[in-house]
């Protein structure tokens, strides 16, 4: 049974609030991030701000069409919508244009359009799509395949634009189906590759065998309660140790083999105790069998890297990691990110009056590192309200995904919630050094066309989503 | 119907706050427990320093330098970078009082906080060397590096013109400038900027608390080098330029040179001049105004910019419209008794054999003749009246360049006059104007308005019997193709080439045996023409034009000397002189030198 719905009253205020404000201040410190002395107008159309400004105004524009379009279309073409923009998604490879190294853009004048970034919407609403159908079981075997496959196609096409940020982003959808009934398992796992896979080539191997080891230790002595046991362990590993480096510096024996025998060793050595000594020999087995899996792991993406992937190849692995020490390169953007922000203090230097960004210290000012334009003008302070704003706006974005009454529209919100949440991590965690240089925009902030028009539609749909929920009485 | 997850929203949230907490730990440190970053920052001072280009080197034909350049300093300032120093130390190191240097700091802020500004620019050598060593002390002040203009031989002022520094208005209309930058603002410094400019670096340095650059900002990633401008080879002589300023030492006047076979300017002198280097560095603003204020209006440059009378000269343009329209043949004779009478009008004569033909009519520079002759041209039956008669006589008046721009690569020449039919119609009324109201043209006086560089250009025409090309001064730019199409094109006049034989004829007489016997050189047939401009302000304007040898020549010249009286007396010997320091390289008339050198017209 569907009701006429008056927009304006049932409309979250307070979503649409943070968004415009979230909005609104992006555009100031684009305004400052990039001034010019020579075009002090901020409505300059020629610099940066002055075409946020009309990126703004569009992005108005298209959200209350959507506002006023009936959210039914959004299922019916979910689909659809997801389908052509693969296909421009494919053709942007061949027909467009290199900037930076990604054929991520198509040209028209002075506008340049990414697909990829409009891509996240349109892969949220196929999942949504598939996900809301009746009687639909996330744990059967085929669905799972299917899941994967919405989001590994436009991922693997978004990766062969060489537009590796964009790519990742797609493995944020993990928070939504881990709140439609995915296994933590199957998260564990997933969160453990991703950890081992870049500590291992981050991280000397010998580092993290021992706190691989350490690790289950810990876990499994919580799990039994022995501190004996937790003692004896890590003697062994104290011993283990210093055996291994009397070795090495005694016979000169390679150091990857020689560990790997260690490892294999005290695996089985803490097998056969738990064996022998335990009741829950469930666990120690898997515990053993994890441990294991983990060691072999990391041999192999260490082999794989050194030995199978070419020079370039692990380059640009290794840039993505901010491992390279190139100064011109990620860590010195890092670096200079981190000056900017920490020179801001408490309150900061004050709108325009931040040095390192207005002297083109800090790259990508405006658009990836844009924080570090708050963290500098507004100081701790000014970071704080920022990142208090986002936060507001992801946990109310929870909170209405939750009072959907529609599958489809609580599984569509919980991924604007994860691709937000991704986005903001990964952004404002780059230009603290916390996570490692990925170039991806902070949503409704950044300079960007193509960024803030996408996020908008992704939001927008939501917001209309939300809107028309009262239709729907169930 | 619950869902059965519906409590995982809880382990979101949560995840959600925690990274909260971890990034405003994390800002927390960083922002505020940790110093170091402010440290870094200071640290991280970026200081842009732009790499001036050095600008084209100019040679003359010979491939002497006429101008080169020279290192100087400007001290700068980027008023965001500045601390409080001690004003009394900096101001004694300058020379300059604490309330100037607080001016110029205010206006080095007004302009810009963030970009530098000069301070004081061309620093002596022994200032710089003091601030090299003290400049720490100043934070936000640096030492940039320039160049400056040199010039091994005082001479070619008003040729070469002069480098200055671009002001706001100049630099809203060519963005490319920026404060403090210089431009060529005359001569060939302007006519030739966008090859002499060359083209900016930048080096962009790291700058630690002690204004000490500790190192290149990315490894000189973002720097830039500094192209110098290209080199220009030009079409002067300098060893004529030269002398032709030091006979014309203490006159007024002109004189250019030009080789009828291709354009190229010799010489082009404008007396009095002044030093080049006057107006370079520092003391430039005030020179400048030293300049100004002379009343003998030594900036002006008269070669390209002063209106003459060309006066008898032009007595061969009237003789070749003659046989053009065939009112007059090489051996129309006029008679003359002491100049011309018709109703009321008399034009006077000088002493002469009579009555004359046409070479000797140039030979003797008779007046009745040319009057006679241009009566005749616009009383021609052909034409309607004398209205439409004086139009075609105008039409092949201004084919010879005269009254328009010759469009040369020198810049602010001006067109001179040649008067319009309108113009009489407005001043004496439609139809109320006859051949003999306006006589005084037939012998080049009345309104026409000639520049020295128009009668050089006349004197080519005559020399190559008919056309001329484009004067222009530069020969070549090294290392780049400029477009110089429009030098190398025949601008012919429209008389026919045979009638300038008769008429060369007598410009050859007018030397060997008629009003300019003072420019003869041995074993040079010298054609020349004196002229003298009446000047209602005092006494007449000396001129002469010339060309040598007659057959194939090599040299085209004009000459005038304000306030000197007839054209043979100094003009004359002076065109002479310069085509015998032209084309044999030494004076034998030591003697004609010698009076011309210590001639002193001006008398101050
Ligand atoms: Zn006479």
């Amino acid at each position: 049974m569907q009701r006429n719905i008056n927009i304006s009253k049932t409309i979250d205020w307070l979503t649409l609030g943070l968004y415009l404000v979230i909005v609104l201040l992006g555009w100031l410190n684009i305004f400052a991030a990039v001034y010019n002395e020579e075009h002090r107008s901020i409505f300059d159309i020629t610099q940066q701000y002055g075409k946020q400004l009309i990126w703004i105004i569009t992005s108005f524009l298209i959200a209350t069409i959507i506002l006023f379009t009936d959210s039914i279309y959004y299922q019916i073409f979910a689909y659809p919508i997801y389908f052509i923009l693969l296909l421009l998604t494919i053709l942007v490879i061949f027909f467009g244009k290199d900037i930076n190294g990604q054929k991520a853009w198509f040209e028209i004048g002075w506008i340049r359009i990414q697909p990829s970034e409009f891509l996240k919407f349109s892969v949220n609403l196929a999942l949504a799509k598939f996900m809301s159908t009746y009687n639909f079981k996330i744990h059967n075997y085929r669905n799972l395949i299917t899941i994967i496959l919405i989001i590994v196609i436009p991922t693997a096409i978004v990766f062969m634009q060489h537009d590796t940020g964009t790519a990742i982003v797609f493995t944020s959808f993990i928070f939504m189906l881990y709140r439609e009934g995915l296994t933590p398992f199957i998260m564990f796992f997933t969160v453990i590759s991703i950890v081992l896979f870049i500590m291992s080539l981050l991280v000397q191997q010998d580092i993290i065998i021992y706190a691989l080891l350490i690790v289950s230790i810990v876990i499994f002595s919580f799990v039994n309660g022995q501190i004996t046991f937790i003692l004896s362990a890590i003697g062994a590993l104290i011993g283990i140790f210093l055996i291994s480096k009397g070795i090495v510096y005694l016979f000169h024996i390679q150091f990857l083999e020689q560990h790997f025998i260690i490892s294999v060793a005290i695996v089985f050595a803490l097998i056969g105790m738990l064996l022998g000594k335990l009741k829950k020999i469930k666990y120690a087995v898997h515990m053993g069998v994890l441990l294991l899996a983990c060691i072999t792991f990391t041999f192999m993406v260490d082999y794989i890297f050194h030995n199978i992937l070419e020079p370039h190849q692990q380059a640009r692995i290794n840039e993505l990691l901010g491992k390279s020490n190139d100064l011109k390169g990620v860590g010195y953007n890092v670096n200079q990110s981190k000056i900017a922000i920490g020179s801001g203090g408490f309150l900061g230097k004050g709108f325009l009056q931040g040095t390192q960004t207005k002297y083109n210290f800090v790259p990508e000012q405006s658009t990836d590192f844009i924080f570090c334009t708050v963290g500098e003008e507004h100081g701790f302070v000014g970071s704080v309200i920022l990142l208090l704003l986002y936060v507001s706006l992801l946990i109310r974005l929870v909170y209405l995904a939750e009072r959907q009454r529609l599958a489809f529209s609580r599984i569509y919100g919980y991924g604007v919630v994860s691709i937000l949440f991704f986005h903001f991590v990964i952004n404002i965690g780059m230009t603290i050094g916390l996570v490692p240089v990925i170039g991806i925009p902070l949503p409704f902030f950044s300079y960007g066309g193509s960024s803030l028009w996408a996020f908008t539609i992704l939001l927008f749909i939501f917001l209309k989503l939300d809107i028309d929920r009262l239709k729907y009485l169930t | 119907m619950t869902n059965p997850y519906v409590n995982r929203k809880y382990i979101i949230i949560s995840l959600i706050i925690f990274i909260f907490i971890v990034f405003v730990a994390r800002l927390f440190y960083m922002q505020i427990i940790d110093d170091s970053y402010k440290y870094s920052a200071q640290n991280n001072s970026q200081r842009r320093i732009t790499k001036y280009p050095a600008r084209g080197v100019i040679f003359d034909r010979n491939g002497k330098i006429l101008v080169y350049n020279e290192p100087a300093f400007d001290l700068m300032v980027i008023p965001i970078q500045t601390k409080a120093f001690d004003t009394t130390d900096l101001c004694k190191i300058l020379e300059i009082e604490p309330n100037i240097l607080r001016l110029i700091l205010k206006r080095a802020r007004l302009y810009s906080k963030y970009k530098p500004s000069v301070v004081i620019p061309q620093l002596s050598l022994e200032t710089t060397a003091i601030l090299k060593e003290k400049i720490y002390k100043f934070s936000g002040f640096f030492l940039q590096s320039r160049t400056l203009r040199k010039y091994p031989k005082p001479i070619a002022a008003h040729l070469l013109g002069y480098v200055g520094e671009v002001d706001e208005a100049y630099i809203k209309q060519n963005p490319y400038y920026k404060m403090g930058d210089y431009v060529g603002i005359s001569g060939i410094e302007k006519s030739y900027e966008e090859y002499l400019r060359g083209k900016k670096g930048v080096s962009i340095y790291l700058v630690d608390v002690h204004n000490k650059i500790v190192g290149n900002f990315a490894e000189g990633k973002y720097d830039t080098a500094a192209i110098p401008g290209y080199n220009i080879t030009t079409t002067i002589d300098l060893e004529l330029q030269e002398y032709g300023e030091m006979l014309m030492k203490n006159k007024k006047g002109s004189i250019v040179a030009i080789d009828p076979q291709n354009g190229e300017i010799l010489a082009l002198i404008s007396s009095p001049t002044y030093d080049p280097s006057l107006l370079v560095g520092r003391k430039r603003t005030k020179n400048y105004q030293m300049l100004l204020k002379d009343t003998l209006k030594p900036l002006f440059n008269r070669a390209l910019m002063a209106k003459y009378p060309p006066g008898s000269t032009f007595k061969m343009v009237n003789g070749l419209i003659g046989l053009q329209e065939g009112v007059i043949n090489v051996h129309s004779a006029f008679s003359c008794s002491r100049g011309f009478s018709m109703g009321n009008i008399h034009v006077g004569c000088h002493p002469h054999p009579s009555p004359l033909e046409l070479i000797s009519s140039i030979q003797h520079s008779c007046n009745a003749y040319y009057c006679n002759v241009f009566f005749k041209i616009l009383n021609n039956k052909k034409y309607k009246n004398t209205e439409e008669a004086f139009l075609k006589w105008r039409e092949y008046v201004t084919s010879f360049g005269f009254g328009q721009n010759l469009g040369t690569d020198l810049s602010y020449e001006l067109k001179g006059n040649v008067p319009t039919n309108t113009y009489y119609n407005k001043y004496f009324g439609k139809n109320r104007w006859k051949p003999l109201t306006i006589i005084s043209l037939s012998i080049g006086q009345g309104e026409l308005g000639i520049t020295p560089l128009q009668l050089a250009n006349y004197a080519c025409i005559l020399a190559n019997r008919g056309y001329y090309y484009v004067p222009h001064v530069v020969k070549e730019i090294h290392d780049v193709q400029h477009d110089n199409n429009k030098f190398l094109q025949k601008h012919r006049t429209l008389i026919d080439p045979k009638n300038f034989e008769p008429i060369v004829e007598g410009m050859e007489m007018v030397v060997k045996g008629g009003t300019a016997r003072i420019a003869q050189i041995d074993s040079i047939v010298v054609c020349g023409k004196t002229g003298t401009a009446q000047n209602p302000h005092g006494k007449d304007h000396s001129i002469f034009i010339a060309f040598a040898p007659k057959d194939n020549p090599k040299i085209a010249i004009a000459v005038v000397v304000e306030n000197a009286g007839f054209g043979a007396t100094y003009a004359a010997p002076i065109a002479s002189l310069m085509i015998e320091k032209y084309l044999k390289r030494k004076i034998k008339r030591v003697n004609l030198e010698k009076y011309i050198f210590e001639s002193d017209l001006i008398r101050r």
